[in-house]
């Protein structure tokens, strides 16, 4: 008994380097998602981002037909870089609400102008209150919303051009 | 007038964030006036991890988003919420993640046994060194 105990601080030694190097090599997860998929979108009501297009409220998503919830700012880079993508959903048929976080009407109508305006419907978020009740942590996110006003599936970061299929996929399964 | 009326200005100025436009919420750099209930949102603002610099809390962090979130924190103490439940909240959107303060969720079982293992461990040598020397 004695003659193994020897070994013990050699044993815990290693499973502690074991245990490092699993930390060390293990890829970098930073992604926070939201806890809500699978779950009804918490009800809010927002006043209108632009000009030009109305104020959203949850109860919209109710329609029989899944729709995009997708989050940006005018602030934002990556949601410019997106702004190619959702484009081309909408040219697919989608239709795609969203809400503009930490944002000014003026600064919005200069965004869409510039990068182009997929949406249907544009709340404003001026406290990032109805981000955090959707459990969001970024922009920009999208999030698919089924006919029954469920979320279905959340994209965390830019949608690229290689995510498009998939998103149209998630919007096909959310029927 | 002028010259305070400038350094006046200069008070109000934020440091660039580069984040966004608009000012901070109301409350998320101003302290509630009731001091008990400042206590409350303080503490709880020191146990939730800001999601924009990930191990910040948010009480420490710049980040446009961990603002609103004190601002949040706080206007929900003002109204009467309890600070446990403005944490199971968070936690319902964005998981353990969120919250700092350790759970008794079952993963962290050996976490919390480790120091009473640990203990016993040094009295049972600690026993065992007493016997040998008053064997001596």
């Amino acid at each position: 008994m004695r003659k193994l105990l020897i070994w013990l601080p050699l044993v815990l030694f290693l499973a502690f380097v074991g245990l490092f190097a699993t930390g060390l090599f293990k890829p970098d997860d930073r992604v926070i998602h939201s806890r809500l998929v699978g779950q009804p979108l918490p009800a809010f009501t927002l006043p209108a981002a632009a000009s030009d297009r109305p104020a959203l409220a949850s109860a919209q998503f109710v329609t029989g037909k899944p729709r995009l919830l997708n989050i940006f700012a005018s602030w934002c880079v990556p949601c410019a870089a997106e702004a190619p993508q959702l484009m081309a959903l909408k040219q697919a048929g989608v239709e795609i609400d969203a809400i503009a976080i930490r944002d000014a009407r003026p600064d919005v109508d200069g965004f869409l102008q510039r990068y182009g305006n997929p949406y249907a419907r544009i709340g404003l978020d001026a406290r990032s209150a109805v981000q955090m009740a959707l459990g969001s942590s970024g922009v920009p996110e999208t999030f698919v919303i089924d006919g029954k006003g469920r979320i279905a599936y959340q994209h965390i970061g830019d949608i690229r051009a290689d995510d498009v299929p998939m998103i149209l996929d998630r919007l096909k399964d959310a029927q | 007038m002028k010259l305070i009326l400038a350094l006046l200005c200069a008070l109000l100025a934020v440091p660039a964030a580069a984040q966004t436009a608009l000012p901070p919420a109301p409350w998320a750099d101003r302290q509630i006036p009731d001091a008990a209930q400042e206590r409350k949102a303080k503490a709880l603002m020191e146990t939730i991890r800001c999601l924009t610099c990930q191990s910040q809390s948010i009480a420490d962090s710049g980040a446009s988003m961990a603002g609103d979130m004190r601002s949040q924190i706080r206007e929900r103490i003002m109204a009467g919420e309890q600070p446990e439940s403005i944490r199971s909240w968070l936690i319902a959107r964005y998981g353990d993640w969120v919250s700092y303060e350790p759970t008794a969720a079952p993963i962290l079982w050996p976490l919390w046994a480790a120091p009473v293992l640990l203990l016993g461990l040094g009295l049972l040598l600690l026993r065992g060194r007493i016997k040998r020397r008053t064997r001596a």
